[in-house]
């Protein structure tokens, strides 16, 4: 049995709002620190939108209505003082569909140092032959790094931008169902790297196969239309659910 | 065979017909301004016709050069005052101004696109001319009509701003969200992902619109005639007057018949144009496949 | 992190000045164009030719010059609509991605970006060629000539966003191509066709190049084809220059009449686009 750490993220009474629905209701949560915590429940019950508000990406989208606290280790993330992009530098995140950018592997990867000042050459090439192992990618790819990364396939282009979240040092990985687009074996690399790298990170991934909670999840959240109605250990929350919507979600009476 | 089939048949070939006619015609039209060329092509060098200054068409001296170099003045002129702006513009538009604004100022630069060149020569001889001649060029310590390739380059330039500017504004708002949230994500500013990404993505498009307006520049004869001055001299500075090569075919219709040899230098000068017009869209698809192939999104 | 701020601000600020320049020389053309020629539109003006011979009579109006225009713009597009309108459908539905198809829509992209004057020098080939001499005839097989690829390459863009299930549904009623193309696909994308004849028509009216060597210029009103016509563009051009104020009023009038019209199509073409959109299956 996994100890819980203490608590990196601390969701507190969030509401989020957009095009007149109330996708996010009331959620109250803690995200322990360097563990891999899943968040799982039914299509469209606002498990991306949750993820996307903890990096603030969901500002990007028009009409949207946020209130409630988020604290990553003390602080309010939505506090006026906070600035955004140094705040996205420590919560990292990789989106479902592979999305590299236009540019050579070796540049998607040193974009974010750059973005945020590093100039270094060598400092540069080091962050990429580091970030490529830990993404598992390397081995594949160091011959043609100057190469763009559209030729990579979806599988190399997600562990891709696995590396480049991690370019960044981020301490937090925020992963929306990173394999759904993936084929069996590039799923599993996802998931062998992931479980490696819970060592240094906090991660937090959306999933909708319960089986892939399983295998990875410390700590899971069950979210269904938009409330939080159950979290806690993996193992208590996924063998012995307290709540009887979890039970039936487990079950697949409701998808 | 039935009505129907029949009627279906022949309305093909004649459909065919005139396709196929109609696609010949550029063929067509450089052929018979080549042929109307011949008289002057065969009595003078080629070499001296491009490339002499005299322009003489009484003493049967034809040098195009001037037209030429004055063609290249005041379409370089008008890329250079047009670009940045429509780039800006573009990018506005598309990432950072509000629906509202948006949708209030795409229709009113599609209007810009719209209005007849002499408009714009209208216009150039009652307000660039004269700011020219009283202000711009006393700032610049020189004396001038007015009538000038900057007078011909800033007209130009206006009217090219909507071509680059509607094709650009579509070509950067069609870049997937996808990219430019996975820039988002990494911590960058919106001006970083604007710049490093999202104009990157759409930069074969870019050139594309640029190239169209490029051509658009080239091509136009009233509004430059109007204000440009047509001196037959090569242009030394911006204000000098300059001699487009449609400002010559378009004046010296009066003349043609008279003078031995000018409508046959005339109709020159017009397959001159008709050729680099060709020449032209064959480098710019070119150059798009090959940037197309360097900047792939994938 | 300021630096980014900083430059953030600032390339927003280049952008929306950009974005003033390029709408502010929009409004000055069409404000100065408007303003000089307001007050030389008066019913007179618009009603009568100019009287005193030579161009440069001192009295009358610019009737010549619209007339003129109507009749070169309005014969033009009605003939290039004749021949685009089949060529267009053509490509779409019979010729698809042959040869033939390829080739002639790089011919049409090339005939597009042609400038006007050439038209107008290959008009006059043409006509010297024929033994015709500067006409209404001569300025329509011009503009049409113009008109062409421009209509064209508009309704190819507007035929191919044709829906394939609707000529699916028809086929499989067992029309012909050609009850297809006629009645299905046209009426489909009759909108853009009619936008595309908007714009064309828009396009010639406002042309000068083509018509400088092909119509010639007169005072009068056309009464055959073979007479020479007025048209605005040169209205504009030939009275601009000259050192009578008379004349140049009849100049700035042409120029604002001709910017009505013009701006007056491209806003119709918006409004009736709106109004058809609704006959059409989405």
């Amino acid at each position: 049995m996994t100890s819980m750490s203490k608590p990196q993220i601390r969701i507190e009474k969030l509401n989020v709002q957009y095009e007149g629905h109330h996708v996010l209701k009331d959620i109250t949560v803690d995200i322990p620190e360097k563990r891999i915590t899943a968040i799982i429940g039914p299509s469209g019950c606002g498990k991306t939108t949750l993820l996307k508000t903890l990096n603030r990406l969901i500002e990007l989208m028009d009409g949207v209505k946020v209130s409630g606290r988020v604290l990553v280790d003390g602080t309010n993330i939505f506090d006026s003082g906070v600035d955004v992009t140094d705040m996205r530098k420590r919560i990292g995140f990789i989106a479902q569909t592979p999305n590299p950018l236009p540019m050579s592997i070796y540049d998607n990867i040193t974009y974010g140092p750059k973005i945020h000042g590093a100039k270094d050459r060598r400092e540069l090439d080091q962050i990429v032959g580091h970030c490529l192992r830990a993404a598992g990618l390397w081995d594949e790819v160091n011959s043609r790094l100057r190469e763009p990364a559209s030729k990579l396939s979806a599988g190399q282009q997600q562990r891709l931008c696995l590396a480049r979240a991690l370019a960044v040092k981020p301490e937090v990985l925020l992963c929306d169902e990173p394999t759904s687009a993936l084929d069996p074996i590039s799923a599993r690399h996802i998931e062998e790297q992931l479980l490696t790298l819970k060592k240094d990170y906090t991660i937090v991934f959306v999933t909708h196969i319960l089986r892939q909670a399983k295998r990875l999840a410390d700590y899971v959240v069950f979210l269904y239309l938009g409330e939080l109605v159950e979290h806690g250990p993996a193992e208590e929350v996924l063998a012995t659910p307290r709540e009887p919507r979890t039970k039936a979600y487990l079950k697949g009476e409701i998808s | 065979m039935t009505t129907r089939r029949l009627k279906d048949l022949v309305a093909s070939k004649l459909m065919f017909s005139a396709t196929v006619l109609l696609s010949l015609l550029v063929l067509v039209i450089a052929f018979a301004l080549f042929y109307r060329s011949l008289p002057i092509l065969t009595t003078q060098p080629l070499g001296e016709l491009l490339f002499s200054s005299s322009w003489h068409p009484l003493r049967s001296e034809f040098g195009f050069y001037p037209f030429i170099m004055g063609t290249i003045w005041v379409t370089a002129l008008a890329m250079a005052l047009s670009i940045p702006p429509s780039l800006l513009t573009s990018i506005y538009l598309a990432e950072y101004a509000p629906s509202r604004v948006r949708g209030m100022i795409k229709p009113m630069i599609d209007l810009l696109a719209g209005i007849p060149s002499v408009v714009y020569g209208l216009w150039g001889v009652l307000v660039v001319v004269p700011l020219i001649r009283g202000y711009v060029a006393p700032l610049a310590g020189v004396t001038s009509t007015g009538y000038t390739v900057l007078a011909g380059g800033i007209v130009l330039a206006i009217m090219v701003f909507p071509i680059i500017i509607s094709i650009s504004e579509e070509v950067i708002r069609a870049v997937p969200q996808e990219t430019r949230e996975a820039s988002m994500a990494l911590g960058a500013t919106k001006w970083q992902t604007v710049k490093h990404v999202v104009v990157r993505s759409s930069f074969p498009g870019i050139i594309a619109a640029t190239i169209l307006g490029f051509g658009r520049a080239f091509g136009e004869t009233m509004a430059v005639l109007m204000v440009v001055g047509n001196v037959p001299n090569a242009p030394s500075s911006l204000f000098d007057p300059a001699y487009p090569l449609p400002a010559l075919i378009a004046n010296n219709y009066g003349e043609m018949m008279s003078i031995p040899l000018y409508d046959s230098a005339l109709m020159f000068a017009a397959l001159v144009l008709i050729l680099l017009v060709l020449l032209f869209s064959v480098a710019a698809e070119i150059i798009l496949l090959r940037i197309k192939r360097r900047y792939i999104v994938g | 992190m300021d630096k980014r701020r900083i430059e953030e601000n600032f390339v927003k600020g280049v952008m929306i000045a950009s974005t003033m320049i390029v709408v502010g020389s929009l409004l000055a053309v069409l404000i100065v164009v408007l303003l000089k020629g307001a007050p030389a539109l008066s019913l007179s003006m618009l009603t009568q030719t100019p009287k005193g011979g030579y161009y440069l009579g001192k009295e009358g109006g610019i009737l010549n010059a619209i007339v003129g225009s109507l009749y070169l713009a309005g014969g033009a597009t009605a003939i290039a609509f004749v021949v685009s309108l089949p060529t267009a459908l053509y490509l779409h539905e019979y010729a698809k991605r042959s040869k033939l198809a390829s080739f002639t829509r790089q011919s049409l992209d090339i005939l597009w970006s042609v400038p006007s004057i050439i038209y107008g020098a290959f008009g006059y080939t043409l006509m010297v060629y024929l033994g015709m001499r500067a006409s209404l005839l001569g300025g329509i097989i011009a503009l049409t000539l113009l008109e062409f690829p421009i209509m064209t390459k508009a309704m190819d863009e507007t035929i191919r966003m044709v829906p394939p299930r609707l000529k699916e549904a028809s086929y499989a009623l067992g029309a012909t191509k050609l009850e297809t193309t006629f009645n299905v696909i046209a009426r489909q994308a009759s909108p853009g066709i009619v936008m595309a004849i908007l714009l064309a028509l828009g396009r010639a009216i406002g042309d000068a190049a083509s018509v400088l060597f092909t119509a010639g210029y007169t005072d009068n009103i056309p009464r055959s084809l073979l007479d020479p016509a007025a048209s605005l563009p040169l209205a504009v051009f030939f009275q601009l220059a000259t050192p009578f104020p008379e004349v140049q009023q009849r100049a700035y009038a042409s120029g604002a009449i001709l910017l009505v019209i013009v701006l007056s199509l491209s806003v119709a073409s918006r409004l009736l686009t709106r109004r058809f959109m609704r006959q059409v299956i989405r």
